[in-house]
């Protein structure tokens, strides 16, 4: 199996190389021709999309790809016309497997059919390897859900993404948590990974610019089940507030045991432990926690766009479909303003677009990643992540007057 | 001090599960002087048998302490089961091979047992359902929850009543016999492999107790929870000296406390930032900033730095190594 995926990927890589000088021509006629066969009248546009449609989180990735194909269907519905002709968008969806290998096998696939966009992938682990293909091809990509801060880094101008980055994240449950419960001391605990690591730095950075007291880093593994001893001295210095970088499989035991040995402070997490699996770890002591995720909760769309999603696909969005919808919006919006549906032509318009979906206010900055992104705040209430506030542009609103706000 | 005293609390708790695991090391060594690795796994088995049972039964509306008691007593049969096949089709057709056949047999079964898990399991963290309600009393500024003093009751009471089986009964006798002279014991009209696979179901069985133990414990279980979990008791099984039965519960409850102790004070004991002689030379320390060598994420090292100081200094263990005399 894997022998087969190095030679697929290898031809692909071959194929890419070759692609640039001779190939392009004579796929062109071949898209000419299907052209002609499908509709005389409109020009076809294919957009595409890549997430896992099988594996452990198949049922993720089908929902992204469920936001897009209802933009597009909405988009032909519409008639859009560009540069005088009407135009037929196909939704070419892909499967990655969520694997980085399968990613950029995929994403070669799409650069080889000529699309005109694409959108995803939907794990960082597979955007960042296929980026540079796109790039090579010059074909913007809009991702709905990667929050890794790397993905837009690498300077490629067609690198785009309607969520937001793991980096900002971490100063939002921070000035939440320094807002809301003002705590005098907090401790911060990380499990040693990149990730946790990461969010755990941001965290303290915002706490002691608030001038918040932090106690020394304590530090676990991500496979740490026994939290005690680290708690036990935590509890010795009586912090207001315990913040943990890591997932829900290690901070679930940490907040149970932090609960068992008394301690009352506030527990906050990012997202990897924003989850309901907190509720089944740590049980009843999980009630009341507080945790941050990257961009708004799915419910927290357009009414009008999960009408239209329900009626759709007869089931309510999962989590990120409202941002691969918005990210197929704005290929079209850009292609309509620079009136082609050339990659070449349109990615400027793209660059400087302002534009309002189902997820607010749509703007980028000049490394592609959304201006003003929003985090949500979480809190556990009756065994359920339940959100309570939405955190733009360093302003905090409730959740309730975030959703008034968002216009019906 | 609350907090001295916690940290003992916590290492007890942890220790005295490390003590009934290292139990079935220990006995297994002394008498036929291999080290099974996979008694780490049947510890696991024996966690992820007492969850599917407790999450079959917990909406069942028993009461709590029911479900987590059939948990046990399904899991005990299972891991006794594993024990026995174990020992009957991996070990006895080598016993007289060299040492290192059956040491390696062991680290197979032990990748065999792991895999299993996960085929049956799958690779996630599974949840155990927190049905115990966990009452939380305080002692001079400690807290020990009701489970806590629930596992250090049970994992007495297992190991004393394992010292009265093998010093006070004729299966006992007949096990301390094979230990020291296997041949000489045949001769004497105990049946060996009868004894041999009797040794190996009571450590499986106190291994599936110490499973169920640690699940509700962590409220936790994961396929790869047997390996460390093994590792650290097989430690512990040297530090009291291995095949030393009294030697492998003392050398648990104390490489428990250690581990919390260092966990607890090695993070304060090696920020460089408390040494006044260092701290103006450190730039991190500017301001209150700490510089700390060495983490609590270095909990699990200590068991083995115990184990490396114990095979350096003491060989033979605390209380020695107790086999058979081979003049």
């Amino acid at each position: 199996m894997k022998k087969t995926r190095l030679a697929v990927s290898l031809l692909a890589a071959a194929l890419a190389m070759a692609g640039c000088s001779k190939e392009a021509p004579k796929t062109e006629a071949k898209k000419a021709d299907a052209g002609k066969a499908a509709s005389a009248l409109a020009a076809e546009v294919k957009i595409g999309h890549v997430g896992p449609l099988t594996g452990g989180i198949a049922h993720l990735g089908k929902d992204n790809e469920n936001g897009a194909r209802l933009a597009v269907e909405e988009a032909n519905a519409a008639g859009i016309k560009i540069d005088g002709k009407e135009v037929k968008f196909t939704f070419v969806a892909e499967d990655d497997q969520a694997d980085p290998k399968v990613g950029t096998t995929v994403a070669q696939k799409l650069v080889d059919a000529k699309v005109a966009g694409v959108v995803g992938h939907l794990n960082s682990g597979t955007s960042i390897p296929a980026s540079p293909i796109y790039n090579q091809a010059g074909i913007p990509v809009i991702s709905g859900s990667a929050t890794n801060p790397k993905l837009t880094e690498q300077g490629f101008k067609n690198q785009f993404r309607v969520v937001g980055r793991d980096d900002q994240q971490g100063p939002a449950i921070a000035s939440y948590l320094a807002s809301a419960k003002k705590p005098k001391l907090v401790a911060v605990i990380d499990d040693a990974t990149a990730y946790g690591e990461g969010i755990a730095n941001e965290v303290e950075k915002t706490l002691k610019a608030a001038n918040i007291k932090v106690l020394p880093r304590e530090k676990g593994t991500d496979k740490t089940t026994d939290w005690k001893a680290v708690l036990t001295k935590l509890r010795g210095r009586n912090p207001d507030a315990v913040f943990y970088g890591g997932m829900d499989a290690t901070g679930g035991p940490l907040m149970k045991q932090g609960r068992e040995l008394g301690m009352k402070a506030v527990f906050s997490f990012g997202d990897g432990a924003c989850t309901d699996k907190m509720k089944e770890l740590a049980g009843d002591a999980a009630e009341g926690l507080l945790c941050s995720q990257a961009g708004i909760p799915p419910q927290a769309a357009s009414k009008k766009f999960l009408d239209a999603y329900k009626k759709k696909f007869n089931s309510d969005p999962l989590l990120y479909a409202p941002f691969t919808y918005d990210a197929v919006f704005l290929l079209i919006e850009a292609m309509k303003k620079a009136d082609s549906s050339d990659p070449k032509k349109y990615l400027a318009e793209l660059q400087k677009i302002s534009y309002t979906g189902a997820t607010g206010q749509i703007a980028f900055d000049e490394k592609g990643d959304r201006k003003d992104a929003e985090m949500t705040i979480f809190t556990m209430k009756g065994g359920k992540i339940e959100p309570i506030a939405v955190i733009k542009s360093g302003k905090t609103v409730t959740y309730d007057e975030f959703v008034k706000t968002m216009g019906k | 001090m609350d907090t001295f005293l916690q940290q003992v609390i916590n290492g007890l708790t942890a220790g005295s599960v490390y003590a009934v695991v290292a139990l079935g090391y220990t006995m297994v060594y002394g008498i036929i002087q291999l080290i099974n690795f996979a008694h780490g796994e049947v510890v696991m088995i024996g966690a992820m048998v007492a969850f599917t049972v407790i999450n079959a039964l917990a909406p069942a509306g028993l009461p709590p302490l029911a479900v987590v008691l059939i948990g046990g007593a399904c899991a005990i049969p299972v891991c006794v089961l594993v024990g026995y096949s174990m020992e009957r089709l991996a070990y006895r057709p080598l016993r007289h091979a060299p040492r290192l056949a059956p040491l390696i047999t062991a680290i197979g079964v032990s990748i065999i047992l792991q895999h299993l898990a996960l085929l049956i399991w799958s690779r996630n963290v599974l949840a155990f359902p927190q049905i115990i309600p966990s009452r939380t009393y305080m002692i001079a500024g400690a807290a020990i929850s009701s489970i806590q003093i629930a596992i250090l009751a049970i994992c007495f009471a297992l190991m004393a009543g394992l010292a009265v089986l093998v010093y006070r009964t004729r299966l006992g006798t007949a096990m301390r016999a094979t230990a020291q002279n296997p041949q000489v014991a045949g001769l004497m009209g105990i049946d060996i492999n009868r004894v041999i696979a009797a040794t190996f179901v009571i450590g499986a069985a106190l291994g599936a107790v110490a499973g169920v133990l640690f699940g509700t414990y962590y409220g936790l279980a994961q396929y790869t929870m047997g390996s460390i979990l093994g590792l650290k008791a097989f430690s512990a099984a040297v530090l009291g000296g291995i095949g030393n039965i009294p030697g492998a519960m003392l050398g648990g409850v104390l490489l428990g406390i250690v581990e919390a102790l260092g966990a607890g004070y090695i993070g304060d004991l090696t920020n460089l930032c408390s040494y006044d002689t260092l701290a103006p030379r450190i730039e991190a320390c500017a301001g209150g900033g700490n510089f700390v060598l060495f983490g609590s994420n270095y909990q699990d090292v200590f068991a083995f730095i115990v184990l490396i100081l114990v095979l350096v200094f003491r060989p033979s263990g605390l209380l020695g190594e107790r086999v058979g005399d081979r003049a």
